[in-house]
């Protein structure tokens, strides 16, 4: 921890990507599940798309570093090459980007786009199993509904990756799903191929009140805790009957329990936690039920109060998802601090933006300004293409993606935003949004716009982003 | 802390010494946007003396004794008058001890008024105030019928006499939320304020009959009636939270029969009337971010909607719906200037428009000399997300730039730095 606390913040990338598998150990298994594999695999393909360069534009790579009059080739759906003074390849789209601005698709860890859809009616909110504390079996993918029109908006918005999760109200709500903001009938057409499942868990105040409220268990914090014990005691208990008939398989395979299979996946390390947790002391309990039961919690999310504690999310491996200025809604929100995520950062952990919100999606880059002005007003001196990272990068640590996109490095998916202005202002709108090298927004043609079924013949196609 | 915080902060420390003795304050050098008819004015001065801005023009001479802020490549203007708040009623949202913002009563209604219930010492009030807002009307927000209750203005200085205006304006839920108050259908809700507005009417004009119990029942209480006769005469506005275009176009029927002045709050498809609304001179109030149909009765929402209205000759005023961060606001009109609002009508959207609207733009709202000095030094364009106040007065004093967020911070900040202290943060000596 105090070796952690020492390394510079721009080594603490290089430290998570260490620490996140040394702690899936202990019954860590990363060869293939013991456990059926994806009922829903996705059927997302990329959609059509021409060789692209964007000249002479300004990026800020997702990496921290911004390249000033740059290039980036988009190639086969993947990033080609990024630099200055590139060669124009034959047959290539050439883009000018003078006085643009070029960064990676953002993504957002937190959002209930499809589970908690527009119009917000009872019959289309989908987000919260509220029939018992622990729903470890259910699927935010089975409610996700992909005609959502937030999808839509968060796209024009830059949005390129999102994960859908189940609601808080829960100890433990269900599985996650990482969607590809791509328009899509079905939801298994937006699942981005490779990514890993989430579990959502949830601290605080929403479980104990959703169940204590009713007489049930839990009602306390403690009450929490002990549930979520519980429920990791009893996972090992199955992960190891399971795992004790898989070396011989003599007899019939244990009977299938779905709530018990997610847990196991999460003990097996091929399923990430994602935490809601306000207050300092409660993330500090819950990495030590983490270490108690050999996970490893990838992000808490909401984190109010991270800036208490960086040192102990970085020692840990453990981002913090947060907003840029919401506070004092309940208790738990209370200590809110408009420095939240450059504290975090300067502190030495993983750091992000997140929305939680149909309309903050949209304008992520604004509340990443919002931040980073914030930090610099109480002297912590961060780059803007550093804070660029908080909503690109760290983003696609939290879900285990950043292999694969997250940032403008060659080979990634050519998941890529071109702005009209620098990102970190009010006034900058994406004009040009691409998922997997195909434009799947253009502000400057209305063909490229999507509308979602439900709007047709609502209004005569106006409202959405215009 | 910057050098200009800094001096404020002795500077505030010398007022709380004398907080009788009132500073006289020249603004120098900064870009100065009057909302007056003198305009911008580069290199203007700003003088503050006795609570009021004494004087406003090119490079003035600083009277002797003022103390001297520099807005040298800075931008002034008038504060942030957030137009539907909750500061002083509402300080948790989800711990009802700390909520005073809504009315659950058969007996009362329209007579409702937070003001005497607002808390000026509110956390809220200083993490806004900080962020540049200095005046609010404290509406009523929720509560058990569609007539909501009244609302206050105030100033964000907490001093005596914060209460500005009181009763200021009328509150009434219309659309989805109020028709689920008036037994189900939207007509319900009408037939309420109909009703409301028929009987008040009434016993304004035969209140001996009614002190004989010579008059027939009425819906209402009497202070209810009571609160109303002002509404009746015209004279103090009544904000109707409306979103769909039908809704206000049904209220603004209403408001013509009875001669109200008549604002619309929410107002996601008043673009979709604005004609109507311009010529009924109805000014809306509301969020110009909301782009998505959230519900039935906000299909049409769109982020143009802003720059539309003012463009048919709608007055707007910009809220964001919570009072924790009201400062927001500034993130409002930047974002309806992205689309298509002219810039200095999203300044105006936040400063000056709502002071027309509550009729207090003879007092605030510009930086003309006699006006109440409610003052903001911004580090630059106010509409954008990266700037800041650099200092802010409301009512010609100097406010601190600090508030129980900055504090949170400062308390933390060296934990986040090499060599953190060896002491927890509690202690209060580092």
């Amino acid at each position: 921890m105090t070796l952690r606390q020492l390394v510079p913040a721009a080594l603490s990338a290089a430290v998570l990507v260490l620490a996140a598998p040394a702690f899936a150990d202990g019954q860590s298994d990363t060869g293939p599940s013991e456990f059926p594999p994806d009922p829903f695999p996705s059927t997302y393909h990329a959609l059509p798309s021409v060789p692209t360069l964007i000249r002479h534009v300004t990026i800020y790579t997702g990496t921290g570093i911004e390249i000033d009059d740059g290039d980036v080739l988009m190639k086969d759906g993947k990033v080609a090459a990024v630099g200055k003074g590139l060669n124009v390849p034959a047959g290539v789209l050439v883009i000018d980007g003078s006085g643009k601005y070029v960064t990676p698709g953002i993504i957002d860890v937190h959002s209930h786009l499809g589970v908690y859809p527009s119009p917000a009616v009872d019959a289309l909110s989908d987000g919260n199993e509220l029939t018992n504390p622990d729903t470890a079996q259910v699927r935010a993918e089975n409610s996700v509904w992909p005609q959502d029109p937030g999808f839509n908006t968060a796209r024009a918005g830059g949005v390129t990756t999102l994960e859908i999760l189940p609601g808080s109200g829960n100890l433990i709500g269900g599985r996650s799903v990482v969607l590809k903001n791509v328009p899509s009938v079905t939801t298994e057409g937006m699942k981005f191929p490779g990514a890993p499942y989430g579990l959502k868990m949830a601290c605080g105040e929403n479980p104990k009140r959703v169940y204590g409220s009713h007489g049930q268990f839990p009602s306390t914090l403690m009450g929490d805790v002990a549930g979520y014990r519980q429920a990791w005691a009893d996972a090992e208990a199955y992960d190891r009957e399971w795992k004790s008939w898989m070396k011989d398989k003599k007899g019939n395979p244990p009977a299938r329990d779905l709530k018990m299979e997610t847990l196991a996946e999460v003990l097996n390390g091929r399923v990430r936690v994602q935490m809601h947790c306000y207050r300092a002391n409660e993330m500090a309990t819950m990495l030590d039920v983490a270490k108690e039961f050999h996970y490893h919690i990838a992000a808490f999310h909401h984190a109010v109060e991270s800036y208490k504690i960086p040192a102990l999310l970085a020692a840990n491996g453990t981002c913090a998802a947060m907003w840029a200025d919401w506070w004092g809604f309940k208790m738990e929100a209370w200590d809110g601090v408009r420095e939240n995520i450059p504290m975090v950062d300067a502190g030495g952990a993983c750091a992000m933006i997140h929305s939680d919100d149909q309309n903050g999606i949209q304008r992520l880059n604004q509340e990443v300004a919002k931040a980073w002005a914030a930090g610099n007003r109480a002297g912590l001196h961060i780059d803007a293409a550093r804070a660029v990272m908080w909503m690109t990068l760290n983003p696609a640590k939290a879900l285990g993606i950043d292999e694969l996109t997250g940032s403008l490095e060659t080979g990634k998916m050519a998941d890529v935003v071109l702005w009209n202005g620098d990102p970190l202002s009010v006034y900058a709108k994406a004009e040009k949004v691409y998922v997997d090298g195909a434009l799947v927004y253009d502000r400057d043609d209305p063909k490229t716009q999507a509308h979602s079924d439900f709007e047709l013949g609502m209004m005569g196609q106006t409202g959405g982003a215009q | 802390m910057n050098r200009l915080s800094l001096y404020i902060g002795m500077t505030l420390a010398a007022l709380a010494a004398a907080p009788a003795q009132a500073d006289t304050y020249a603004i120098t050098g900064g870009t100065v946007y009057t909302l007056g008819a003198a305009g911008k004015i580069s290199h203007g001065t700003v003088i503050i003396k006795d609570g009021k801005i004494a004087a406003v023009g090119a490079d003035l001479p600083v009277p002797a004794g003022a103390k001297v802020i520099d807005a040298t490549g800075k931008l002034v203007t008038p504060g942030i008058f957030d137009p539907q708040s909750q500061f002083g009623v509402d300080e948790v949202d989800q711990v009802a001890e700390t909520q005073d913002e809504a009315l659950n009563s058969t007996r009362y209604s329209t007579a409702f008024d937070p003001a005497d219930g607002i808390n000026p010492r509110s956390v809220l009030i200083p993490v806004n105030r900080m962020e540049g807002v200095t005046r609010a009307m404290v509406a009523p927000a929720g509560g058990s019928s569609v007539l909501q209750g009244r609302g206050a203005v105030i100033a964000l200085d907490g001093l005596d006499g914060f209460v500005l205006k009181d009763p200021a304006a009328l509150f009434v839920t219309l659309g989805e939320a109020g028709k689920k108050l008036a037994g189900g259908a939207r007509d319900g809700s009408l037939l309420v304020l109909r009703e409301a507005l028929q009987d008040a009417k009434d016993f304004g004009a035969n209140r001996a009959a009614w002190e004989k119990a010579a008059r027939r029942p009425y819906a209402l209480s009497r202070l209810d009636l009571e609160a109303l006769q002002p509404v009746l005469r015209g004279e103090m506005p009544v904000v109707v939270q409306a979103d769909r275009a039908s809704d206000i176009q049904a209220v603004l029927k209403l408001a013509a029969e009875f001669r109200l002045k008549l604002v619309i709050s929410g107002g996601a498809e008043a673009w979709m009337v604005a004609d109507d609304l311009a010529k009924a001179k109805v000014p809306v109030i509301l969020n110009p971010m909301r782009d998505l149909p959230e519900a039935f009765e906000s299909l049409g929402a769109s982020l143009t909607g802003a720059g539309k209205l003012q463009k048919a000759g709608v007055l707007v005023a910009f809220e964001t719906g919570d009072s924790h961060k009201s400062w927001n606001v500034k993130q409002d009109a930047g974002n309806a200037v992205a689309y298509g609002l002219p810039w200095l009508e999203g300044i105006k959207a936040i400063t000056l428009n709502p002071a027309r609207i509550y009729g207090m733009d003879k007092s605030v709202g510009t930086l003309e000399a006699g006006k109440d000095a409610d003052v903001v030094v911004w580090s630059g364009d106010p509409l954008e997300v990266t700037s800041f106040a650099d200092a802010v007065f409301i009512r010609g004093q100097a406010v601190p730039l600090t508030s129980r967020q900055t504090e949170l911070r400062d308390r933390y900040l060296p934990y986040v730095k090499p060599n953190p202290p060896a002491l927890p943060p509690a202690y209060p000596s580092h």
